[in-house]
């Protein structure tokens, strides 16, 4: 990591890193580290009905999307709330408005939580600060999306563990997921990061120097890097494929021959190397690059089945945000 | 001028290696006597300052900070950053040329040194090494220094180019001033147009932000070492601005046995906060070079107690708040630290780390004054300037960012336990700071 650095020989108490720095919104959902596999339980679990009847939940979409925004919409419809739209392109964030500004007018407006989906890391962080309000992290640049790592978490539950209902470390002890392609700008990769260990499954990352550099390995616990991706697959009961995000690639030249060669999941490597492991992908798919049609489509996909699982769990995170203060802590 | 006498106080000059109670005298912008306590001739009509229980000693230099004038300012003026620097026991700072417009010629260097600016304390104008510091076309030394400018520096942005550096020190040191480098290798920290905003490690993948690698710094400084050693005849001096790196450290220790004129200095936010300050994306953690690993930490103290780093400085770079509140990646990069360095050195250094206080206020005073050869400064020897830090040494004082002289408040600072409270900033023989206590 630092091998020049000359070793302390005094014994030095330098200051202590300070732990967060404001008490979150207890219904807020920034980061999947944030939750207690209590909590995460509860989320899985959630029964529902039209509860949220006329409160009003503002989604604030800085990026495109369109899983993501329509599972937390229909989500929020389901339970009766009223819901609001704000994206970059249609809104006076186009004239410069700033997230800070956008967050306090949508608060005046009467939004009792934010659903916000940011090209920058730690916008939900910002934005929670500043407003005070329930903020649902639907992405934050390369950071965190903790609902889709809760929705694969549901859905690689369905298949490995049915069944489950209370959640323990050892939940997913001896299950490896395998996470390929695009590791360094995805934040998909780094929600199932910091859950899956959490609840002992291991986490094995696989890509090209350029897509994940080798200290991804100290992310975390339970964490590690391998390079061959049929030695991965061989390991692993899911597999989890990204796309390569060239809008956030920077300049950066990538052989896609290569890149496919090594790392495309096709049927002749699926079924030579993980013939029973369950096959996700977070979308949007490029077919044909990261993954061929036929694996896609194929009897070990679960890509739609993750679909679905979006709108269940992220009805569960928008209860849990306009009820949280309620019921008083964090549930 | 009327005079000052500075009574009962304990006087700690290490260039003059004074450690002990002394009466002074300062008459006329100059220190006229120094005396044993009780020892001095009254003046007529001199203002007496009780310094009882109180250290007398230079008043601090500050060799890097950003007065933000022309041009900015809504984040600090030359009047509102020497307030500042004055209610942090500096009489002495010296501004980078990073304004609108750069500090490139006579007429901005004359400019910021015109009375009508309000300084309160002496502002030394560092000027650009290049025009508009694109790194391309080296400015007239010559001109600028007889303008006021100690030193030469594109700070803020890298002297990139081997050419273009090569001829600035040889330029420099035909007029004897020192070349003041941020090394910032800027092909490794701006990739395809995006900026590096935190220091790479596992806290930058973590936080899923773009991290800047060490050798983005020590590659320029080893690159401008050598570039020394060749004009070793010509006696070039390379300063090593805001020194964040272990690697850098080493390379400067290593020039120097070399029996090469390089020097460094480190900041406070670089020798006492690490990377995983940053927390949840805190703005005013971010800074440029960034706050480092653990190790680099490590290093950065290790170095202020073995010698190897000349002066601590404070990068001092105000932004307003509204620049600050954004998303980290687009926050603007600095802090201030005008205020805090003292209290900090005196805490971590001296309490924690058992720096004596002489060494600590060498680093603060005496040692700048020598590396931008303002002389006169740094000591209260008789004959030198009237500048003088009066300070309580054992109280304990916690800082308030919104009670701030600077125009900004962008610290990482705001909260922290401070070791030794300034009691009076005397600048050539004027009070230009005065505690309310």
């Amino acid at each position: 990591m630092n091998p020049t650095a000359t070793p302390a020989r005094r014994q030095l108490h330098p200051p202590p890193v300070p732990a967060s720095p404001f008490p979150y919104h207890p219904g807020s959902l920034l980061s999947a580290q944030d939750l207690t596999l209590d909590c995460v339980s509860h989320i899985l679990a959630r029964a529902r009905c039209r509860i949220l009847a006329k409160r009003r939940v503002a989604l604030l979409f800085y990026e495109s999307s369109t899983r993501t925004r329509t599972s937390f919409e229909l989500a929020a419809k389901g339970l009766g709330a009223d819901t609001t739209l704000v994206s970059s392109l249609s809104s006076s964030i186009e004239k410069g408005e700033t997230l800070k500004d956008t967050g306090l007018t949508l608060r005046a407006l009467g939004a009792e939580a934010i659903i916000l989906r940011h090209n920058s890391s730690g916008a939900a962080w910002l934005l929670e600060s500043e407003t005070r309000l329930p903020v649902l992290n639907a992405g934050d640049g390369m950071h965190e999306h903790p609902t889709q790592a809760l929705l694969d978490l549901r859905t690689m539950l369905a298949h490995l563990r049915p069944g489950t209902e209370t959640l323990t470390p050892e939940t997913l002890a001896g299950v490896t997921v395998t996470i390929v392609g695009d590791i360094l700008h995805s934040r998909v990769a780094r929600s199932n990061m910091v859950l899956l260990p959490r609840l002992g499954a291991r986490v094995l990352l696989c890509g090209p120097k350029e897509l994940l550099p080798e200290l991804a390995a100290q992310a975390g616990p339970g964490i590690a890097v391998e390079r061959d991706f049929n030695a991965a697959l061989h390991q692993s009961q899911a597999v989890m494929m990204l796309r390569i995000q060239a809008e956030r690639l920077a300049g950066q030249q990538l052989d896609l021959e290569e890149y496919k060669a090594n790392y495309q999941l096709h049927g002749p490597r699926l079924a030579a190397h993980a013939p029973t492991a369950i096959v996700l992908h977070p979308g949007p798919i490029i077919r044909g690059l990261e993954v061929t049609a036929g694996v896609a489509d194929g009897p070990q996909s679960v890509i739609l089945e993750q679909v679905r699982n979006g709108v269940a769990i992220r009805m569960a995170v928008v209860e849990r945000a306009l009820t949280a203060s309620q019921q008083g802590g964090r549930a | 001028m009327t005079a000052l006498v500075i009574r009962g106080g304990h006087l700690i000059d290490p260039a003059a290696g004074i450690d002990s109670l002394k009466d002074v005298l300062l008459k006329d912008g100059r220190v006229a006597e120094i005396a044993a306590p009780g020892k001095l001739k009254p003046a007529d009509g001199a203002e007496v300052l009780d310094a009882t229980g109180l250290t007398v000693a230079p008043g601090l230099i500050d060799m890097h900070v950003h007065l933000r004038e022309p041009g900015q300012g809504y984040k600090e003026t030359i009047a509102t950053g020497t307030a500042a620097a004055a209610a942090g026991g500096f009489t002495s700072a010296a501004a980078m040329p990073n304004t609108a417009p750069v500090n490139d010629s006579p007429e901005v260097t004359r400019w910021m040194l015109a009375p009508e600016r309000g300084a309160v304390i002496r502002v030394f104008p560092i000027a650009a090494a290049t025009r508009g510091s694109k790194g391309e076309t080296i400015n007239d030394f010559a001109a600028l220094k007889s303008a006021g400018a100690v030193a030469v520096s594109d700070d803020g942005l890298p002297i990139l180019k081997d050419s273009v550096m090569r001829e600035t020190l040889a330029a420099a040191a035909r007029v004897g001033l020192s070349v003041i480098q941020h090394a910032e290798d800027t092909r490794l920290t701006q990739v395809g147009g995006k900026n590096a905003s935190m220091n790479l490690g596992p806290t930058s993948f973590r936080l899923g932000l773009r991290g800047w690698p060490n050798e983005a710094e020590s590659g320029i400084v080893e690159r401008d070492i050598r570039l020394v050693s060749e004009l070793r005849d010509a006696r070039a001096h390379l300063h090593v601005a805001h020194t964040s790196t272990a690697a850098a450290l080493n390379a400067v220790r290593q020039a120097r046995r070399n029996g090469l004129r390089v020097t460094c200095e480190v900041a406070p936010h670089h020798f006492l906060l690490t990377d995983e300050h940053v927390g949840f994306y805190d703005t005013n953690a971010k800074m440029c070079p960034p706050l480092r690993a653990a190790a680099d930490r490590d290093a950065m103290i290790e170095a202020i107690l073995d010698g190897v780093v000349d002066a601590i400085a404070t990068d001092h770079a105000p932004h307003a708040v509204h620049e600050k509140e954004v998303e980290f990646e687009n926050a603007p990069n600095g802090i201030t630290g005008l205020e805090t360095a003292f209290g900090l050195c005196l805490h971590w250094l001296h309490k924690e780390w058992k720096m004596p206080l002489g060494r600590v206020l060498s680093l603060l005073s005496a040692q700048p004054a020598a590396l931008l050869n303002l002389k006169g400064r740094g000591t209260l020897a008789v004959g030198s300037f009237a500048d003088v830090v009066i300070f309580d040494p054992r109280a304990e004082w916690t800082y308030n960012a919104r009670q701030t002289k600077s125009k900004s408040r962008n610290t990482p600072f705001d909260g922290w336990k401070m070791q030794g409270k300034v009691r009076w900033t005397i600048s050539e023989g004027r009070i230009a700071y005065k505690s309310e206590v």
